[in-house]
C-alpha cells in the first residue's frame, strides 16, 4: 500500500521536475537566441529568407480567412443589430472586434499552424539529420545561424499579418454590409471612425500581435531544437508546437485584454 | 529561388503590411481628423455629469464642434468641471446653454450647446454660465413614484 503511494508520488514528482527543467531550458534558450541574434541583423539576407517562408507564404491563408471572417461578422452582426434598429453600428462592431481581438488572435493561430509548425519540422529534421551537429563541428553556432533568423522573421511578420487580417476583415464587412445588405456607406465608415480610437484600439491590437509573434516563434524554434532526433520525435514536436502555441496565444490574449481594456 | 525575387516578395509583403496598418490608422481609426485643427478651451460646471466621459463629443445643432478633454471635481462647490476643446472656427454667444444629452435611448452621452442670441462671444478659457445636468434615471423614477404617491394621498384625503 505504502509502496503504491510512494510510486504515485514519485511519478508526480518526476513529471513536475521534467516540466520545470524543460521550462528552464526554454528560458535559457530564448536568452541564447536573443544573445546570438546579432548575426540575423548583420546578415539580413538570412532573416529576409525566413520572412519569405513564414510571412509571404502565409499571406494567402491570412488574407482569405480575414476576408471571410469579416464577411461572416457582417452577416451575423447585421442580423443581431437590426433587431435593435441600429444596423448602422455594424461598422463599429466589425472594426472593433477585428482590431482588438480577432485580427491579432486568429492571425496568430493561423500563423502558428501555417508557419510555426513548418519552422519546428525544419529545425527538427535538421537536428535528426545531424545538420546542427555538423554546423557546430564547423564552428558555426546553430542558434545564430538557424534559430535566431527564424525567430526574428516570425516576430517581424506577425504584426504585419495581423494588420492585413484586420484590414481584409473590415473590407469583408464593408462588402457584406454596404454592398450586399445596403447599409448607408457614410454612416458605416463615420460611426466606425467615431468609435475606434487610435491609441486605445489600434496600438493595443498591434502590441498584442507583437506579443503573439514572440510567443509563437519562441515555441516553434524551441520545440524544433528540443525535439527527439527521430521521425516520431519530429512529428510529436510539430504537434506540440501547434497545441502549445494555440493555448499560449489564448491565455496571453486574456491577460493582455484584462490589462488593456479593463478600465475602458 | 534567387536572391532578387526573394527580396522583391519580402519587400511587397512589408509594404502591403505597412499599408494595412496605415489603412487601420487613417480610415478606421480616423487619426488624421482627430488631431487636426486648432482648438480653444471652454469650461462648464455641472451638478451632475452622469456617464459623460473624456473624449465625448461636443455638439451644436447636431454637428460635432469639439471634444471633452478633461473632467474634474471642483472641491469648493462640489461641482463637476468639464473642459472642452472647441474648434477655432466655431464661436458661441455668451448666453449659450451647455446641456448633457444622450444620443438615442442607450447611446453615449455628449454635451449639446444650445445657442442664444447674445452679441458677445465666449473667449478662450471662459466658463459657460448656463448649464443643465445629465438626466439621471433613478431621480426620474423617484420623482415619478413620489408624484404618484402624493396623488394617491390626495385621493385618500378627498374621500
Amino acid at each position: 500500500m505504502l509502496d503504491r503511494v510512494a510510486a504515485v508520488l514519485r511519478g508526480l514528482g518526476s513529471r513536475v521536475t521534467s516540466r520545470l527543467w524543460r521550462l528552464g531550458f526554454a528560458s535559457r534558450f530564448i536568452f541564447a537566441t536573443l544573445l546570438y541574434s546579432g548575426a540575423s541583423f548583420r546578415r539580413l539576407s538570412l532573416t529576409i529568407r525566413e520572412i519569405y517562408f513564414s510571412g509571404v507564404l502565409s499571406l494567402i491563408i491570412i488574407l482569405v480567412s480575414g476576408l471571410f471572417v469579416g464577411m461572416v461578422l457582417g452577416l451575423q452582426g447585421y442580423d443581431t443589430l437590426q433587431r435593435y434598429g441600429s444596423s448602422e453600428a455594424l461598422g463599429i462592431l466589425v472594426a472593433l472586434s477585428l482590431v482588438r481581438e480577432l485580427g491579432p488572435v486568429v492571425a496568430a493561430l493561423l500563423f502558428a499552424s501555417r508557419a510555426g509548425s513548418a519552422i519546428t519540422a525544419e529545425i527538427g529534421l535538421m537536428k535528426a539529420t545531424e545538420q546542427l551537429s555538423a554546423m557546430e563541428m564547423m564552428a558555426v553556432n546553430p542558434i545564430a545561424r538557424v534559430v535566431a533568423p527564424r525567430f526574428w522573421a516570425g516576430v517581424i511578420s506577425m504584426p504585419l499579418l495581423a494588420a492585413l487580417f484586420s484590414a481584409m476583415g473590415i473590407f469583408g464587412g464593408y462588402l457584406v454590409g454596404v454592398q450586399l445588405i445596403g447599409i448607408d456607406e457614410g454612416s458605416f465608415w463615420s460611426q466606425m471612425q467615431a468609435s475606434v480610437d487610435f491609441r486605445e484600439d489600434i496600438v493595443n491590437g498591434v502590441i498584442k500581435s507583437v506579443v503573439f509573434g514572440v510567443i509563437v516563434s519562441w515555441i516553434a524554434v524551441f520545440e524544433g531544437y528540443d525535439s527527439e532526433p527521430t521521425a516520431e520525435g519530429v512529428s510529436g514536436a510539430t504537434t506540440r508546437t501547434v497545441v502549445t502555441s494555440s493555448l499560449a496565444i489564448l491565455a496571453a490574449d486574456f491577460i493582455l485584454t484584462a490589462l488593456m481594456f479593463r478600465g475602458a | 529561388m534567387n536572391r532578387m525575387t526573394l527580396d522583391l516578395w519580402v519587400g511587397i509583403f512589408v509594404a502591403i503590411g505597412l499599408a494595412a496598418l496605415l489603412f487601420l490608422a487613417l480610415k478606421v481609426g480616423n487619426l488624421a481628423s482627430a488631431s487636426s485643427g486648432e482648438t480653444y478651451v471652454l469650461k462648464a460646471s455641472f451638478d451632475n455629469i452622469g456617464g459623460l466621459k473624456v473624449r465625448a463629443p461636443v455638439k451644436s445643432a447636431g454637428v460635432v464642434v469639439g471634444r471633452v478633454s478633461n473632467i474634474s471635481l471642483d472641491l469648493e462647490r462640489y461641482e463637476a468641471v468639464v473642459t472642452m476643446n472647441i474648434g477655432n472656427q466655431y464661436q458661441f454667444p455668451r448666453d449659450t446653454f451647455a446641456k448633457i444629452r444622450t444620443s438615442g435611448l442607450l447611446g453615449e452621452q455628449y454635451i449639446g450647446l444650445a445657442v442664444g442670441g447674445d452679441e458677445q462671444m465666449y473667449k478662450p478659457g471662459d466658463s459657460v454660465k448656463k448649464t443643465e445636468s445629465a438626466m439621471v434615471l433613478e431621480d426620474l423614477v423617484g420623482q415619478f413614484l413620489f408624484s404618484k404617491a402624493s396623488e394617491g394621498n390626495d385621493k385618500a384625503s378627498g374621500n
